[in-house]
């Protein structure tokens, strides 16, 4: 009988990737505000680890963003001024590219100068985030690892000024 | 200097998309007469003669979720991903109700659904509707509880 489910449990662990990807999954959860931020750990295509878990204490901006949305291009260059701002006091940003190949982001990323990690997402990455279904998308996480802010959609450069700056000041 | 080279590159992006990318064209050019509002088509999926429905957008959002039945075809903004869609559609009537959607990014920012779009009536399709998606997939057919496939 342990044989038989020892053989059935090989089987299931030996179903190649392809047919995990195309089983049918259930509902992602929505996140909102007040939920812990999913934990994640990639290697970014800088070449270091970008783990979310040892940015806890500092504010952390995700930016989903992805080389065929032109809203989210825009905005790079203003993230990474953010970045280089408030990099010393505590501010992270990561980008997370949806595109479809590996090789499109890397080439952005040769026309665009990005000053912060990049990791690349997918189908189950988006999942875990309660489901990339549109860009831009971007999520501002606190110093406890809680979801402060979410924006879906053109985001004006003010009104995200203005959320970091105020997360920033916040004592904790 | 800096700031001209990152203009003259968005405006490239914007104008000129990307180099292997198809002319994508621009969903303002949609005429409104072949838009189809979200609500319309969910209707629609529960009748007995639902229409073909074809993604034209990126892979990595139809795999999280897509209309049920809809097949990938995409994406629009790339020469090998009008050539899915001519594949796609070829052996279908002309006269065959087809809808296509993307739903990427907000409508009027859209890289792929008007090349799309134009590419179906330049294959001579009659019966092309395109649904309208103001915001995004997410937005306005998933977070509205019209019905999604996941997985693919």
């Amino acid at each position: 009988m342990s044989r038989l489910f020892a053989a059935i449990m090989a089987s299931l662990l030996a179903l190649p990737p392809a047919m995990a990807a195309t089983a049918p999954a259930k509902a992602p959860t929505k996140l909102k505000v007040g939920d812990v931020a999913p934990q994640f750990s990639r290697r970014d295509l800088q070449g270091q680890i970008f783990d979310l878990k040892a940015q806890r204490g500092k504010l952390v901006l995700i930016d989903f963003w992805a080389s065929w949305c032109p809203p989210c291009i825009i905005a790079i260059p203003h993230l990474g001024k953010l970045q280089k701002q408030y990099g010393g006091r505590g501010f992270q940003v990561v980008g997370i590219s949806m595109d479809d190949s590996v090789d499109t982001t890397r080439e952005t990323m040769q026309d665009i100068a990005f000053q912060y990690p990049v990791v690349l997402g997918d189908a189950r990455f988006g999942n875990l985030y309660g489901g990339v279904l549109g860009l831009p998308l971007q999520m501002l996480v606190g110093a406890d690892g809680r979801i402060l802010a979410i924006w879906s959609g053109e985001l004006s450069p003010t009104i995200l000024d203005k959320a970091v700056a105020a997360a920033i000041k916040k004592p904790g | 200097m800096r700031l001209a080279a990152l203009i003259a590159f968005l405006s490239a992006l914007l104008l000129a998309p990307l180099g292997a990318s198809a002319a994508s064209g621009d969903a303002l050019t949609i005429p409104a007469t072949v838009q189809m509002q979200p609500a319309e088509l969910a209707a629609m999926l529960k009748s007995e003669n639902p229409p073909t429905i074809l993604q034209v957008g990126f892979h990595v959002l139809y795999e999280q979720a897509h209309i049920p039945d809809a097949v990938y075809a995409g994406p629009g903004n790339k020469e090998d991903g009008l050539l899915n869609l001519k594949t796609q559609v070829d052996a279908l009537p002309r006269d065959k109700l087809v809808v296509i959607y993307c739903g990427c990014c907000p409508w009027e920012k859209c890289p792929n659904i008007a090349a799309a779009y134009n590419q179906m009536t330049t294959m001579g399709f009659t019966k092309v509707k395109v649904l309208y998606l103001a915001s995004n997939f997410g937005e306005d057919w998933a977070d509205k509880g019209y019905p999604v496939t996941r997985g693919g």
